[in-house]
């Protein structure tokens, strides 16, 4: 049994024929629309790595059907920004040097960009609470923790 | 790992989902927000010859005001009941509880019917529906029925539900209480809890009239304490309460030894825990 999946993948339009019900989105972002920003590290709901917007919230991309996503509009870390214009976001994970090999860093900025819209941040044990679902082996998470700060330092300065 | 194949429908009522169900003779399984059934699925530790998904049925994702009830529709996402002021201000343990619940992503995605089915004896929704006494309703070939959750946890991660039956709603009555709290121990935040507790408390002309406890992380399943509830109601008010509450909720469990923690282990947190919630549930006034 196969089916079509058309989704909205950073505001492109994709058509996708001959999708097994078992495939999973990590991999249909991966290995059907060539979308290798998303990583995919434990594969059951535990690293993060994979996080993605679905609809504009973070989903473990590991943990759905890409068949579930029909209709559906998904942001990965592709859409956020590019080399040369990275997104507020991206700029402060820049900034403050918030990873060292970069593995769980999509997972961490789609985390990132879902925590900033629904929670006020305004300790850092919320933002340490927020990132509870990602692991980093690298930094420690002090300068992750940082960016974030200061992203949700910065949209406040802008709302006020 | 990746799932074993299987076959795939989105029905469009509960009626054709329990249709589905049937027409698997025994090898289908419900899917609804997928967080815990993917993981065994990748692993292959689950092997359904189908997947029914329930996403598609319009109708199963609210909060409902009853009045002196709270009715939650089976597919409502845990983040909105961690963001309802609804259940903020009636079923105030459960909203503390829920930013407890896993973390950002998976509460975007989890649902209250999924968390209840999967019964995770360490999970906040079970234990949730234990605190309140909460009415599972669930529907099958033959029609709907209302399940009690003392019957519907049989033990770790089994509920009584037959093969066919699909939970479709829980509803939670509104605790008359002056005062409550939860206070949960994990590893990492957002964990499973190595021990829980919800207490609730109802003050009368001398000492309290009514006393809530439920635990989870401590048993197979979750567990109200009734003889500490009964306990705690017949104790005098001091300084020494939370203590011997303390005291006699440790009494009332006895925990296995498991990889993630040891029982004396368990023991002590869910003691400090008990005496901590009760604190803060005779701080508040009214």
């Amino acid at each position: 049994m196969t089916s079509n999946v058309s989704v909205t993948v950073n505001g492109e339009s994709y058509h996708v024929s001959d999708v097994e019900p078992r495939m999973l989105l990590s991999d249909f972002l991966r290995d059907r629309l060539g979308l290798t920003g998303t990583h995919v590290g434990c594969e059951h709901g535990v690293c993060g790595a994979c996080t993605v917007l679905v609809n504009g919230d973070s989903a473990r991309s590991c943990l759905m059907l890409a068949i579930q996503t029909n209709g559906a509009e998904i942001v990965t870390v592709e859409g956020l920004g590019s080399p040369e214009h990275l997104n507020e976001l991206q700029a402060q994970f820049r900034e403050h040097h918030g990873l060292q090999c970069g593995f769980c860093t999509p997972g961490m900025l789609m985390t990132g960009e879902d925590l900033l819209r629904k929670y006020p941040l305004a300790t850092d044990e919320e933002i340490r609470e927020g990132l509870s679902g990602n692991l980093c082996r690298c930094t420690g998470y002090q300068n992750i923790v940082a960016a974030i700060r200061s992203a949700a330092a910065k949209r406040s300065e802008q709302a006020s | 790992m990746k799932p074993a194949k299987f076959d795939y429908v989105s029905p469009s009522t509960v009626e054709a989902a329990v249709a589905a169900l049937v027409a698997s003779n025994g090898e289908g399984k419900l899917l609804a927000g997928g967080q815990s059934l993917l993981p065994l699925l990748n692993f292959r530790m689950a092997r359904p010859s189908i997947l029914v998904d329930l996403n598609g049925i319009e109708g199963l994702s609210y909060i409902e005001d009853r009045d002196d009830r709270i009715a939650v529709g089976a597919l409502t996402r845990h983040r909105d009941l961690e963001h309802s002021p609804l259940i903020a201000s009636k079923l105030p343990v459960m909203s503390a509880a829920m930013r407890h619940v896993a973390h950002l992503a998976i509460r975007n995605r989890g649902t209250i019917g999924g968390s209840l089915s999967h019964a995770d004896p360490a999970a906040e929704l079970p234990m949730l529906a234990t605190f309140y006494d909460a009415t599972i309703l669930v529907q099958g070939p033959s029609g709907r029925r209302t399940i009690t959750p003392r019957e519907f946890f049989v033990d770790a991660l089994t509920n009584c539900l037959e093969p066919e039956e699909i939970v479709v709603e829980i509803e939670f009555p509104v605790l008359k209480q002056d005062g409550w709290a939860f206070e949960e121990v994990a590893r990492r935040f957002g964990d499973f809890a190595l021990a829980s507790i919800a207490v609730s408390v109802l003050r009368g002309p001398s000492g309290l009239e009514a006393a809530r406890v439920a635990v989870m992380g401590v048993a197979d399943t979750p567990r109200r304490l009734d003889e500490a509830e009964a306990a705690l109601v017949a104790m005098e008010l001091d300084d020494r309460t939370p203590d011997r509450f303390s005291e006699v909720v440790v009494s009332q469990v006895s925990p296995n030894d498991d990889l993630h923690a040891s029982a004396e282990y368990r023991k002590h947190l869910l003691g400090q825990l008990a005496k901590r919630a009760l604190q803060t549930a005779l701080a508040m006034k009214g």
